[in-house]
């Protein structure tokens, strides 16, 4: 059963078409990866599914329920929710608050249990009272995710929440994606860490120039040489 | 015909005025992201400055127009691109609109004081006076022509400028890409000094051309601006054709309605208000629906980084702060004369006024140029409901205006950052034409607001208003507290620091923002609806409005004590205006001059003074020691030894001055702290023993001479310790050091923090 | 190695609190072709971005002809003989073509000769010296952001991901102007995630990981298995 569909987006800037027609499907319980050189199109794809970028066509469905024209906070209502690859927290507020805002939002009861967990989850603890903005990388990403977590959505999405970790913090991140789609959480992953990709992924798509020219395990992925062309060039 | 033709160039020569002064925002905007709100203002002080010259000194026309637009102009546009617009890289919107907020009172208080108004002065009299042609058998005055031809001057230098220039070319390559700019060659700065430059140059042939036709007046020239804006928004703040066509439009909009309206277009009233207003509201209209029919702004990651900072005020220090200052001006009031309460009691309202702004620009970052409308609005239903001022109409009152507070925000939601700004002027100025200046509103030019009934208290005095004021400002300042400590608070942060995952967290911007709007609008109603006395309309006039977001900004609009500062600033000023004659030009450029330092300083001056004072925490034998001292002072009051003047200004120094210097007295070495302790000492005991009451025979004289004590006392025993360990409560100097790192402690230390050493 | 031209010695660098670089150190000989290789958010293009001027290193030292230039400004050091090509395209797209050009005269250069010889190598720009830059192909715009570099004889030539949404046959034809750029005595630094296309061109290649330097060596030595491992985390052996 899918989780979230995406069906034929196509996203045009001016004369450039920057998503061509894509075809993706998120399932319950998996890790799906996301992949492609720069400029791929990849976070506008992302910001497709989140509703901060209107498709020129296609459509996304959550749940099978198509949500192509809710704006943004709706489509976290149906249990969405996403990090940011430049860093977008709540700078002034303090680690716990940020988690308790996506909560409070979540309109979920015993908040403040709810940040707890999350801040357990994530391990987290030593710095939650500090202000958010000033956190190094590392633990900014983590504080990304607890508070994504805290809105207790079934969709995840990831994006690039592996950049500016050193490779301690990566595999821990690794670990942490596991564990949460082992309860059943869809996670979508953009990332270019390939190490981490490979080895948390159950699907990974790839995407170059707006289109997927490849899809499948990462075993795969690797030994595709469309895949590697595209990330290399021509020979 | 004949009609429609000459209302066609009267239009005509209106928009090119527009015109010109629109091209000058459009040329600054794009190159350097400021939008300056002091446009109009710079072209009202070269109009000045070409009078100056040409009739009262009697410098030939062409010479004084050559100083004025080619000379003075530049020059004044450069100095403001370098001195004061470049530090403003990397601050918030709010901060860059309060900076040219504080060019405008600056530039206003400059005129007012070269130049005041009541002195007789020359007429300025229009190009070639009483001169004019006759175009297709209508007689058109020589200044007219010369009005529109100038606009087309305009039109085509820019375009030569902006395409035939090497330095045009470099001004549209910074708006398409700053840095690939740099990566060029060019200098940005540079490119944006002539631009700021050219700009001034535009506002002051515009100003000039316009006082050829309505007079020298300050007002008026600067209000050319709000027009302005239309035209500007028309070209989406970048499109120069569009401009120049936008501005046109308004103009014969302006002089068709002049024309042909009729009584009967309108119905002359509605719901009791006259529609009377309306042809003064147009341009007004025009920019509020070329406003609300801008694309939405579209959510955007990419977060802005603030240098600004704000902390979560704990409910104990608050408390603690709210009480002492109802207990103080208890305290201070009854040694008060009767002008110095009013004095004090116009800061309180003020410094509601400011703190209206906390939820919505200090919490939400939206900014709002109209606080002071939704005041009088408090104030116009406090006096037109029923109840005579009991606590339900004062309720009902705030109610309501919190209400509309909301409804005008909900249009105006769709946009962000400058635009919103803009469109809450918008909303000022329509209230102001539309609603105050009405016969209907204020009979014979004023309402009497009545004074809040509380039961079991009779407030009649203005002692008794200024206590009623000041605890209502604690109250308030406790609910904004109260708010940033609750999830409201923490969303409307939120909704600041990142629209991009407060949305996608699930967070409806729109009713975010619509609560932090009415919320504010129900804060500025009390300061309205608290007025107890007669009020006018001018007192809620936008340009009111322009000092109160400045000085709140100043003081620091994310805390209530940056409103209190702000707040007490801006009353006693204007007050001080009216007390000190002597100071009064002084006191007008004040406001402004503070403000433009914000570049420097964005947080506002309370964070930093509470900064100063937060190396006090847990220090509690300086806190008795500051109390004690503090104690000493009022019982030789109490007994007569200091007068109550010597009391204000003794207490002032001892808590601004000598407390904040203490923790630095006890952690200097000796012979520093020999010298810091004499220095202090003698600084309190020459301000103890100066009978303040009778050495300055005016208010604001002491005022001023508190100042300058606790800037001699206070930075002075700062710099004596300078030198020494500078203290935080953190710091490791503190930690008792005694003596140098040996070379292996340096050798680890350097290996733990991954130094390479060659 | 001779006295390198450019070199980066123990650069910190990033964003705010995102430290990108850590402890970056390497040097570009003068005429050769460096070429900085490594999977996204390694810190190439941060990497280009502090040597051009753009990004203030939080500490380290950035030499260029064996002058301390850390911190200098990017027109300063694009005065001083050091052409950027920033990622995306590295022209103004509301200005013409003809424009574009004058703004490589802030270099000290004359329009007409900066005209001439960026006609001369790509008479396809001088079809369109009137039309407005952004409204080109993605290939003549970053023909035209190479004539930049042309025409005014950098003795540095920086570029950042020249290839980006290019279809592969017009990269290789806009590596072969660099490579003719790099015959004419220019040192070039070249960031690209198309190694194989790029690895013809350089003389030397610097890998880079996490924000530090993982390998290096003469490119013709950068096997395949290396870039494999680097770009997909694996070993294809």
């Amino acid at each position: 059963m899918s989780l979230l569909y995406v069906d034929r987006v196509i996203v045009r800037f001016g004369g450039v078409t920057a998503v061509d027609g894509v075809n993706l499907l998120a399932r319950a319980g998996e890790v799906t990866g996301l992949i492609g050189p720069n400029g791929a199109g990849k976070t506008t794809l992302f910001n497709v599914i989140s509703g901060m970028q209107e498709p020129t066509g296609g459509s996304v469905s959550l749940d099978s329920v198509d949500i192509t024209d809710l704006p943004a906070h709706k489509r976290a209502q149906r249990g969405m929710a996403r990090t940011f690859q430049r860093l977008e927290l709540f700078g002034s507020l303090s680690v716990r608050d940020n988690i308790k805002v996506a909560a409070e939002l979540a309109a979920l009861t015993n908040v403040n249990s709810i940040v707890d967990e999350m801040i357990e989850r994530v391990g987290i603890a030593d710095i939650a009272d500090r202000p958010a903005g000033d956190l190094p990388t590392g633990s900014a990403r983590l504080v990304e995710i607890a508070r994504a977590l805290a809105t207790r959505p079934k969709l995840l999405l990831l994006d690039e929440p592996a950049s500016g970790l050193d490779e301690a913090e990566s595999d821990r991140l690794g670990e942490l994606l596991r564990t949460l789609a082992a309860t059943g959480l869809g996670v979508l992953l953009v990332e270019h860490d390939m190490g981490l990709v490979m080895k948390v992924c159950d699907v990974i798509y790839v995407l170059d120039l707006g289109q997927i020219i490849a899809h499948g395990t990462p075993n795969e992925i690797q030994h595709d040489p469309k895949v590697l062309e595209a990330y290399l060039g021509a020979s | 015909m004949q009609q429609l033709l000459t209302f066609t160039i009267i239009g005509l020569s209106t928009g090119a005025i527009y015109a010109v002064v629109a091209s000058g925002l459009v040329v600054t905007y794009t190159t350097s992201g400021i939008f300056n709100l002091a446009h109009g203002a710079t072209g009202m002080l070269a109009a000045f400055t070409y009078w100056q010259l040409r009739f009262d000194w009697d410098v030939p026309a062409p010479i004084a127009l050559f100083l004025t637009l080619f000379v003075l102009c530049p020059l004044f546009g450069a100095l403001t691109e370098r001195v004061v617009m470049r530090g403003l890289q990397g601050t918030t919107e709010v901060v860059r609109l309060s900076v040219t907020v504080a060019l405008f009172a600056f530039m206003i208080g400059l005129a007012n004081w070269v130049w005041p108004s009541d002195s007789s002065r020359e007429a300025f009299l229009k190009f070639f006076e009483g001169n004019s042609v006759s175009i297709a058998g209508i007689n058109v005055s020589w200044h007219r022509i010369i009005t529109f031809g100038c606009a087309i001057l305009v039109a085509i230098v820019l375009r030569l400028v902006l395409f035939r220039t090497r330095m045009g070319v470099a001004m549209r390559a910074v708006v398409d890409d700053r840095n690939l700019t740099e990566l060029n060659g060019g200098r940005p700065d540079r490119v944006s000094m002539f631009a700021w430059a050219l700009s001034a140059t535009l506002a002051g042939l515009a100003g000039i051309l316009l006082a050829g036709e309505q007079q020298l007046n300050i007002e008026p020239l600067v209000l050319l601006v709000i027009n302005a804006y239309a035209a500007a928004i028309i070209g989406r703040l970048k499109n120069l054709p569009l401009t120049f066509l936008g501005a046109a439009v308004l103009g014969l909009l302006d002089s068709y309605y002049l024309a042909y309206s009729d009584e009967s277009w309108f119905p002359q009233s509605a719901f009791g208000f006259s529609l009377a207003g309306i042809r003064a509201a147009i341009p007004t209209i025009v920019l509020f629906i070329a406003l609300l029919t801008r694309p939405q702004s579209r959510l955007r990651a990419g977060i802005v980084r603030f240098r600004e900072e704000t902390r979560v005020p704990e409910w104990s220090t608050s408390i603690l702060g709210a009480v002492s200052l109802v207990a103080v001006v208890v305290a201070i009031s009854g040694m008060l004369t009767r002008s110095n309460t009013l004095l004090l009691l116009n800061g309180f309202t003020m410094a509601i006024v400011a703190l209206s702004l906390v939820p919505l620009t200090g919490y939400a970052g939206q900014m709002s140029l109209a606080p002071l409308t939704f005041a009088g609005l408090g104030a116009i239903a406090m006096a037109k409901l029923p109840g005579d001022g009991n606590i339900a109409t004062f309720v009902l009152a705030v109610v309501i205006v919190a209400v509309v507070g909301g409804i005008v925000a909900l249009p105006a939601l769709r946009l962000s950052g400058i635009y919103l700004a803009l469109s809450t002027a918008a909303f000022a100025v329509l209230v102001t034409k539309l609603v105050f200046n009405q016969k209907q509103t204020f009979q014979s030019g004023n309402i009497a607001v009545p004074i809040l009934k509380i039961p079991f208290v009779e407030i009649d005095s203005p002692r008794g208003r200024l206590i009623l004021t000041a605890t209502a400002f604690s109250l308030l300042g406790l609910l904004v507290v109260a708010v940033r400590r609750s999830r409201l608070g923490r969303r409307l942060i939120a909704l600041k620091d990142s629209p991009a995952a407060a949305a996608t967290l699930g967070m409806n911007l729109t009713r975010t923002k619509v609560a932090a709007f009415a919320l504010s609008a129900g804060i500025g109603a009390c300061a309205g609806a608290l007025a107890g006395d007669k009020v006018s309309p001018q007192q809620y006039d936008f340009t009111q409005s322009l000092p109160v977001v400045l000085l709140a900004v100043v003081g620091g609009v994310g805390t209530v004590g940056g409103a209190l500062f702000g707040g007490l600033l801006l009353g006693g000023n204007s007050v001080l205006a009216s007390v000190v004659p002597s100071l009064k030009n002084l006191s007008k450029i004040l406001p402004g001059t503070i403000g433009i330092t914000l570049g420097r300083n964005p947080s506002g001056a309370a964070t930093q003074t509470a900064e100063a004072f937060r190396v006090l925490k847990g220090r509690w034998n300086l806190l008795v020691f500051i109390g004690a001292g503090a104690f000493v002072i009022w019982a030789l009051t109490a007994a007569d030894v200091l007068s109550h003047w010597t009391f204000v200004v003794t207490g002032v120094v001892w808590f601004l001055a000598v407390a904040p210097n203490l923790p630095l007295v006890v952690a200097s070495s000796s012979a520093r702290r020999a010298t810091a302790v004499v220095y202090l000492a003698a600084g309190l005991v020459i301000t103890a023993a100066i009978d303040w009451s009778t050495a300055l025979d005016v208010t604001g004289q002491r005022l001023i001479a508190i100042v300058i004590l606790v800037a001699v006392i206070g930075l002075g025993a700062q710099r004596i310790m300078e030198s020494g360990p500078r203290v935080r409560a953190d710091s490791p100097d503190v930690i008792g050091l005694d003596r140098d790192f040996s070379g292996e402690e340096i050798e680890r230390a350097e290996r733990e923090l991954r130094v390479v050493i060659r | 190695m001779t006295e390198p031209i450019l070199e980066l010695r123990n650069i910190r660098a990033g964003y705010g609190a995102i430290e990108v670089l850590h402890d970056l150190s390497f040097a570009v000989g003068r005429g050769q072709v460096v070429v900085l290789l490594g999977p996204n958010g390694a810190g190439k293009s941060t990497a280009i971005k502090v040597v051009s001027g753009l990004l203030r290193p939080n500490s380290g030292q950035l030499i260029v002809a064996g002058r301390d230039v850390t911190g200098a400004r990017p027109d300063a050091l694009a005065r001083a003989g050091l052409c950027t090509i920033p990622e995306g395209r590295g022209i103004f797209p509301n200005l013409t073509v003809r424009e574009n050009l004058v703004m490589a005269t802030f270099t000290g250069f004359k329009l007409a000769d900066v005209e001439e010889r960026a006609y001369s190598r790509f008479p396809r720009l001088s079809e369109r010296r009137n039309q407005l830059a952004g409204t080109m192909s993605g290939g003549e715009q970053q023909m035209l952001s190479l004539a930049r570099a042309l025409a005014t004889e950098p003795a540095i030539l920086l570029l950042d991901e020249l290839s980006m949404g290019l279809a592969p046959k017009i990269v290789a034809e806009l590596y072969e102007q660099v490579a003719s750029i790099a015959d004419d005595g220019v040192s070039v630094l070249v960031v690209e995630q198309f190694a194989r296309t790029v690895l013809g061109v350089a003389d030397w290649a610097v890998v880079l990981a996490h924000g530090t330097v993982q390998a290096a060596g003469p490119a013709s030595e950068i096997g395949e298995d290396v870039l494999a491992g680097a770009y997909l985390g694996s070993s294809p052996t």
